[in-house]
């Protein structure tokens, strides 16, 4: 999952009694599926806890082009550059539409941004891991945009309009990134050499925990998941959402020549699923809480963008009021 | 920070439909705003024309006053041509 720990801000859940009369309004519109659009009355805890997430997923998409952009200059073919700059794209793309659904909510844009750039706001923590070669690029599109995809299908009928249509869009743009990131690690295992066959398994390698990790804690250990979830924010657990992916993965898995890092890794005939290990959740909160191999290079990566893009937000400006002018 | 306008953007797609809303961008001004939604809304086909409109200009009615507009409507049924209950000789009107 792209947001993965939103802080609902609430330690218990009312039940239908407690409620204001406008609370049950608001709930009984939920029960009814019907959406919360930017003029609804919502609890204040709803409207701040949809902030909290959707920021995050916005801040992931825009964090999220970087562990990429780093291999644009050294793309092995003109195609494979011109894919690969086009999914880029689309990821500033997908933040942006997140950053307009955000609007809706009455929050400001340029504060949610302060708070990335200053380290105040959370974003996914698979962005925070090093592309050491080029097969890292065709397993972040098959990994991390798969589990992004299996999370934001359902966030498609997540209760807010604005960001439930957001993620519409986004999934109809997701599907080709999943697609050019495993055919690109097909070609390599098809008609690669050793090396390059190599490549790939050690990619999987690095990247097949903490794309795990995407889905957030355990169900166990998720307490703000109830909330949300009685809010029809959250649709499906993060277990539920992990088991989904990991059992439409490992076929591809197969299919690929592959193995991942995971000996307990095995169909399970009674259940229906995969079983697979334990996530190591010491690491999951250490890279959430800032200390990831590339936390600080991520962050670094955007205030300079930030600072080096001032004088064209500047220009722009000033264009316009030139504009202004000369037409009075 | 600087001053940019929040525009609503709306695409017409191919097949002869009305403008719709998608989404909204920020801008210096109205030209800013088309090139941007053009990046942002129509990188795959989405559509063949495109506005823009100040956020601020938009006039929308008043969520408080939904009953009261639009649930008259619901007890209109004589509106619609399915409320018309004709023989089956007539054959399709």
């Amino acid at each position: 999952m792209y947001a993965q720990l939103v802080d609902t801000g609430i330690q218990h859940l009312k039940t239908l009694g407690e409620m204001t009369p406008e609370e049950r309004v608001f709930q009984s519109k939920l029960d009814a599926e019907i959406k919360i659009e930017s003029d609804s009355w919502m609890p204040d805890a709803y409207r701040q806890t949809l902030i909290r997430q959707i920021s995050q997923h916005a801040h992931s998409e825009i964090v999220g082009m970087l562990p990429e952009g780093n291999w644009l200059t050294r793309a092995p073919s003109l195609q494979r550059k011109l894919q690969l700059m086009a999914k880029i794209q689309d990821e500033a793309g997908h933040g942006l539409y997140l950053y307009s659904a955000l609007e809706t909510l009455g929050a400001s844009r340029d504060d949610q941004v302060a708070k990335l750039l200053s380290g105040k706001a959370k974003y996914s923590s698979i962005f925070n891991y090093p592309t050491l070669s080029w097969a890292d690029i065709g397993a972040i599109g098959w990994l991390v945009d798969g589990a992004a995809i299996v999370n934001q299908v359902v966030l498609q009928r997540t209760s807010y309009g604005p960001y439930a249509r957001a993620m519409v869009k986004i999934c109809q743009e997701e599907s080709f990134h999943q697609r050019q990131g495993y055919e690109l690690l097909l070609t390599m295992m098809n008609q690669g050499n050793q090396a390059q066959k190599d490549m790939v398994q050690d990619a999987i390698n690095r990247l097949w925990w903490p794309s795990l990790m995407m889905f957030g804690p355990s169900d166990e250990h998720s307490p703000n998941s109830a909330q949300s979830m009685a809010w029809k924010i959250k649709r499906q657990s993060n277990d539920e959402l992990r088991q989904r992916f990991v059992d439409q993965t490992v076929p591809q898995l197969e299919l690929l020549g592959c193995s991942v890092p995971d000996p307990a890794l095995r169909w399970n005939e009674e259940r229906r699923h995969y079983d697979f290990g334990e996530i190591q959740w010491d690491e999951f909160h250490s890279v959430l809480a800032g200390n990831g191999p590339c936390n600080e290079e991520r962050l670094a990566t955007r205030r300079q963008a930030h600072e080096e893009g001032r004088w064209v937000r500047e220009a722009a400006i000033a264009h316009a009021q030139k504009m202004l002018e000369r037409s009075r | 920070m600087l001053p940019l306008t929040l525009f609503e953007v709306f695409v017409r797609s191919k097949h002869g439909l009305s403008h719709k809303h998608v989404g909204s961008v920020q801008a210096a001004n109205a030209a800013m705003a088309l090139e941007n939604a053009r990046e942002l809304y129509t990188r795959r086909n989405e559509g063949i024309s495109l506005w823009v409109v100040e956020a601020s200009a938009i006039s929308a009615s008043n969520p408080e006053h939904k009953e009261s507009w639009f649930e008259p409507a619901e007890d209109k049924t004589f509106r619609h041509a399915s409320f018309y209950k004709l023989p089956d000789g007539v054959g399709h009107m």
